[in-house]
């Protein structure tokens, strides 16, 4: 029997030579990481089992990208602890305000993950870096600081479930609405402690920052890691992330899945066949067609985040913003992931056009996808945003609402003040 | 082990961002944390709540964020274990590397009400409902995760 990409990765990690769906493993970690949410706690435990020695200092990164640049004092004393710890063990991947970007756009922009790695971050998103052939996925504060002290984490071996996408996109079709899509036909528990490898002539076609937001919701429906092949999409980035970055570590192995390979369950779509989603509140799979969205106005448009806060995220939103105007009342609040995304949104007029049409440019942050600060939502209002999660609460107030869509339609909502299909308005 | 308590009933999909919202993720304190647990589901669960006390959720607890925060919150207000009738990893990972016991029932998550005393055998694998005089199975911990259980958390598990 055959094994997936996700099990072939895992077993290039660990001293035994077979391994099944079930097993618990010890595995050796290529990469690691933390924010200033994360990180504190990790930093705390280290401590107190009283390790003097990380097991690689090349091999962490500590990125305050949550509530940063610091919102108040109680994230200011978080975000000095990483920066300390950093200097007192000679981190070599902390990255301060001014360099950091929101982590899993950043780490895969410096080359500093690659294919075939085994990467676990103190954060759920980490499974996003599975877009480049790796096995990545989300870990508590205690499990990285475990990981700091022996550069190992226990995993049980997850089963696969194998995502076919067939067909070609329609326009203004994004790697987003097959992500939001796919969690409305499973369910947030749907591949719950499952591997989710997505493959088919769709994502085939799909450029790489498509492929990074699919991996990216992979914990949104409970996954373990979302997983594509790489190929030449993936090895053009990587090298291309290789030579710009200088990256220590430049070795990488891509892994297919055998033919003969054993999947718990196979799910086929026509992706020809999608249209561009909304989630509505309050859970990611109340996944609908966007024209199923009728007159609900909306008071906030957030484009951002370690889901969409990449530069062609950025390009589509500008595209339809040129020239136009979010409506009157609406907080437009566009948000790029990382100072390099800035820095060529600025070249390329996107930062001007967003500006133009009455948004705020802002310097990269989580920020508003968790609450945190850079726009909070107040007691009844509703926004449509790029993130990752619609939960209660979760951009403000408990009776807020979110609805998470693509950068095209959050784009498209802002000129129109309610949910709208690009189309209504290019 | 055993743990014994009054059920705090909560539905499918509590999430992380319901355990602990996020604006107090400027927090590590678990008794601080725990002042806060549940307050965008019941805003009085925190003061409610009395020591050994034990949630019961529905489906795929804990889903979201991997806030460490979450489960610590919920053994910083004093509970003592959390029955559902499944967990989300990260969260259950989180619970384990901390010791806070989470078992699985779905017999529990569904039999046990509102305010019912419930005992957990988490060695044996049993949960008794005291006040309906039930019993509902839940599974043993696989060796390796009875291991860091046992050693009271991952870090005392790997410390040589």
């Amino acid at each position: 029997m055959g094994y997936t990409i996700t099990e072939k990765i895992l077993r290039a990690h660990i001293t035994k030579k077979s391994i099944n769906p079930g097993d618990f493993i010890n595995a050796k970690v290529d990469f690691c990481l933390g924010n200033d949410i994360t990180a504190p706690i990790a930093i705390n435990e280290f401590r107190r089992t009283g390790a003097k020695k990380v097991f690689d200092k090349t091999r962490i990164a500590l990125i305050p990208d949550h509530f940063t640049p610091a919102k108040d004092l109680r994230s200011a004393n978080q975000a000095k602890m990483l920066c300390e710890f950093a200097k007192e063990h000679k981190i070599e991947h902390y990255y301060e305000v001014g360099r950091m970007g929101v982590e899993h756009a950043l780490l895969p922009e410096l080359g500093l993950v690659l294919p075939g790695n085994l990467v676990v971050g103190a954060d759920s998103h980490t499974c996003t870096y599975g877009a480049l052939g790796c096995f990545s996925t989300g870990v508590g504060s205690t499990d990285l600081a475990a990981a700091f002290i022996k550069g190992e984490c226990w995993f049980k071996v997850p089963e696969t479930i194998k995502f076919v996408y067939h067909g070609k996109l329609k326009k203004w079709v994004s790697g987003k609405d097959l992500i939001l899509y796919t969690i409305g036909q499973i369910g947030v528990d749907g591949a719950l402690n499952k591997a989710m490898e997505f493959t088919g002539e769709a994502i085939k076609a799909l450029p790489m920052d498509d492929r990074f937001s699919i991996c990216n919701m992979a914990i949104e429906a409970g996954g373990k890691n979302g997983i594509i092949e790489p190929d030449k999409a993936t090895v053009s980035y990587v090298n291309a992330a290789i030579r710009k970055n200088k990256p220590k570590r430049k070795g990488f192995k891509l892994y297919k899945s055998d033919k003969d390979a054993n999947y718990a369950d196979v799910k086929e779509f026509d992706a020809s066949k999608i249209e561009p989603q909304v989630s509505f509140p309050h859970l990611p799979s109340n996944a609908k067609p966007v024209t199923k969205a009728k007159n609900i106005n909306i008071d906030q448009v957030v484009i951002g985040s370690c889901t969409n806060g990449r530069i062609s995220d950025l390009e589509i939103a500008a595209k339809i913003l040129k020239g136009r105007k979010a409506k009157q009342g609406v907080r437009l609040i566009i948000i790029p992931a990382t100072q390099a995304i800035y820095l060529e949104a600025v070249k390329l007029g996107f930062a001007k056009t967003f500006i133009d049409a009455g948004g705020v440019f802002s310097t990269p942050s989580c920020g508003p996808c968790l609450g945190g600060h850079l726009g909070i939502l107040a007691e009844g209002e509703r926004a449509i945003a790029t993130t990752n999660r619609n939960f209660v609460g979760r951009m403000g107030h408990p009776k807020s609402e979110v609805y998470l869509a693509s950068p095209a339609v959050a784009a498209a909502s802002a000129i129109r003040g309610r949910i709208a299909h690009p189309k209504e308005v290019v | 082990m055993k743990y014994k308590g009054k059920a705090h009933k909560f539905g499918d999909n509590i999430n992380t961002d319901d355990i602990i919202p996020a604006k107090y993720l400027n927090i590590h304190d678990a008794v601080e944390l725990g002042k806060f647990c549940m307050e965008h589901v019941d805003k009085n669960f925190a003061k409610k709540v009395k020591k050994g006390d034990i949630i019961v959720g529905g489906k795929n607890f804990g889903c979201g964020s991997s806030r460490e925060h979450a489960p610590i919150a919920i053994k910083g207000c004093g509970v003592s274990c959390v029955i559902a009738e499944t967990f989300a990893r990260i969260f259950y990972r989180n619970a384990i590397n901390i010791g806070l016991p989470v078992v699985t029932s779905s017999e529990a998550a569904k039999g046990v009400k509102e305010g019912n005393a419930v005992e957990v055998d988490t060695h044996k694998g049993v949960i008794k409902n005291i006040s309906k005089k039930k019993e509902y199975k839940t599974e043993a911990y696989p060796p390796f995760l009875e291991k860091i259980i046992k050693k009271g958390g991952l870090l005392n598990a790997i410390k040589r």
